[in-house]
């Protein structure tokens, strides 16, 4: 393939334009995935919304009527602000599961991932031995604590554990879901406190332990700060999949505890209220959009003054 | 020094917690007695079983033929995208890659009622779709956030290995075609074979989206499973988990040993988590 004069000059001059060492690929190559984006993640996104302002049929009891109400959320407001709470409980229990799931990572997470990026020989190694565990099928992971926790698990008996917690209450109890949870979301809270703690100067510990500081005072006023960013990238990409977690609660929980997750399946699984569902989707949408303007708030700030 | 020594042995702990419940799972998965809990001696007949019923071969196929096909796919997507952002403008660029890491971020269980949605609603208004849910719909919704793993990771070496190669093409007078295959592909190829492992393994364990957009004739093997655990745990499920495990760990390694060979201590060259 060969190119003309022209081109040549062309592209030259496009070169020149491109400056710093700018790649020149097309930017036209991003349109199959951009078009892919949008109309099976964005347009699908777009009719979710547009169900949610619909309704159920009178004489039906699946069919989707696009009414242009919003009656469903009129009837989630009057749950929330009205005396049955029954939504309302469930979106609050959801949060407790994120906050928990987010906070128990953190404190499990925080020593590994210190102790990879300062002391660890093989660090990248160490790096990826956490990873596998989220590479692998999530389901698998989840149902491995179905045996775990099940009381005549003989690991479970070997270690005394079962008097000690009387395990046959774990299984099918938030507490079960919140072990899961905090397993299967380890790596995924591990990973960007790495990625900071790995960046750090270590130096600057030292000289504070140096000028007087004791090692925990040094850690808060050091280490602690500089590891932030990690801490808020981490507990962001914890909490925004927990808002939503379905799998967990369904095998560990027994299907006796709900979360916004399991609601929302349950409008398409068995209720068959689309626009329901749609909207409580819709919600956790909201709901999310909020948290990340505050995070965004949160990094500006540290941005400015950090 | 002791504080060395006390977050090695946390460390060391935190690995037992991480694979303990994996390994369980697979040593199970050999036991040769009938109940799962009770070790009746080593015995490899559960994974005959399991490749002797049919919905569980059915399944691994329909999940190997999804996941094959889907990393493909995004392949070609993620590694145009990843060539084409960092020469984007700034206004172009921004949104796309917002629009890509929302793929990423966006709660599961929300993409996977939007997608199902969207497409019973697609296929009501095509006369000539009968059926619009099926392994079809499993693929397409697969690509969806396959293509920003694959561009996430291809990105990162694109951007860390430098264009001054890419230049001198150019300059000798080679156009983005003969470029991209005498140039950029050879020095690409491990970060898309990684990316592209990395699809696969995310399209194969996938539970989520696959259970909402998937047909009554689709059963793959993660909703096989998943219908399974309702009769509770068998050490046929857990040979079919030991399985699927297997399946994805050589994958992952596999990617894993590709990127460090080419990578050789560059900066950047990781891969990335999510």
């Amino acid at each position: 393939m060969t190119d003309s004069e022209a081109e040549v000059t062309k592209r030259r001059r496009g070169g020149a334009r491109a400056g710093a060492g700018g790649p020149r690929y097309p930017g036209w190559l991003a349109l199959p995935a951009v078009g892919w984006y949008l109309l099976f993640f964005l347009v699908p996104l777009g009719i979710m919304a547009v169900t949610s302002l619909g309704e159920i049929a009178e004489d039906s009891y699946s069919d989707i009527v696009y009414s242009w109400t919003i009656d469903n959320y009129r009837y989630l407001w009057d749950d929330f602000a009205g005396d049955t709470h029954l939504y309302r409980d469930i979106f609050l229990d959801t949060l407790k599961l994120s906050v928990i799931g987010t906070a128990s990572t953190l404190v499990i997470g925080f020593p590994l991932a210190y102790y990879i990026a300062r002391y660890a020989k093989h660090k990248t190694l160490l790096l990826f031995l956490v990873i596998v565990p989220f590479w692998t099928s999530f389901l698998i992971r989840a149902y491995a604590w179905l045996i775990l926790l099940d009381p005549e698990f003989p690991l479970f008996r070997a270690l005394g554990l079962s008097g000690f917690v009387e395990s046959h209450e774990l299984l099918n109890t938030p507490k079960a879901i919140y072990i899961g949870v905090a397993y299967n979301y380890l790596p995924l809270m591990v990973l960007p406190l790495y990625a900071a703690l790995e960046r750090m100067d270590w130096s600057l510990v030292e000289a504070a332990q140096d000028l007087g500081d004791s090692p925990l005072r040094a850690f808060r006023r050091v280490t602690l700060p500089l590891a932030l960013p990690g801490v808020l990238a981490g507990s962001l990409l914890v909490f925004i999949p927990l808002t939503g977690e379905y799998i967990i609660p369904v095998i560990l929980g027994g299907n006796k505890t709900f979360y916004a997750g399991n609601l929302i399946a349950q409008q398409f699984l068995e209720s068959r209220d689309w626009p329901l569902g749609s909207a409580l989707a819709m919600v956790v949408i909201g709901a999310l959009t909020i948290v990340l303007l505050v995070y965004a708030r949160v990094l500006g700030r540290q941005e400015r003054y950090g | 020094m002791t504080g060395k020594r006390i977050l090695g042995g946390y460390a060391l702990l935190a690995y037992v917690f991480l694979y303990a419940p994996i390994a369980v799972v697979v040593v199970l998965a050999f036991n040769g007695g009938r109940d799962v809990l009770y070790w009746e001696g080593f015995s490899t007949k559960w994974f005959g079983e399991a490749l002797r019923t049919p919905e569980i071969t059915h399944a691994l196929k329909l999940s190997v033929l999804i996941a094959l096909g889907n990393a493909l796919v995004a392949c070609v997507l993620g590694t145009m995208l990843a060539l084409a952002l960092p020469r984007m403008r700034p206004w172009v660029r921004v949104p796309v890659d917002a629009l890509a890491y929302m793929t990423l971020v966006t709660p599961e269980i929300v993409f996977a009622i939007s997608a199902l949605v969207f497409f019973v609603q697609a296929g009501a208004r095509l006369p000539w779709v009968e059926n619009p849910l099926g392994w079809q719909t499993i693929l397409i919704a697969h690509v969806v956030f396959n293509a920003s793993v694959v561009a996430l990771v291809v990105r990162a070496r694109f951007v860390s290995m430098g264009q001054t190669l890419e230049e001198a093409s150019y300059d000798l007078g080679a156009g983005p075609l003969s470029t991209f295959r005498q140039v950029t592909f050879p020095r690409l190829a491990p970060a898309i074979l990684a990316g592209g492992l990395l699809a696969f393994t995310f399209s194969f364990d996938d539970f989520v989206t696959s259970f909402f957009v998937t047909g009554p004739e689709s059963e793959t093997l993660p909703i096989y499973i998943w219908g399974q655990l309702r009769f509770g745990v068998t050490p046929a499920i857990n040979a079919t988990a030991a399985m699927i495990l297997g399946f994805t760990l050589v994958a992952i390694v596999v990617a894993y040993v590709v990127l460090r060979r080419t990578a050789q201590g560059r900066e950047g060259t990781a891969m990335p988590g999510v």
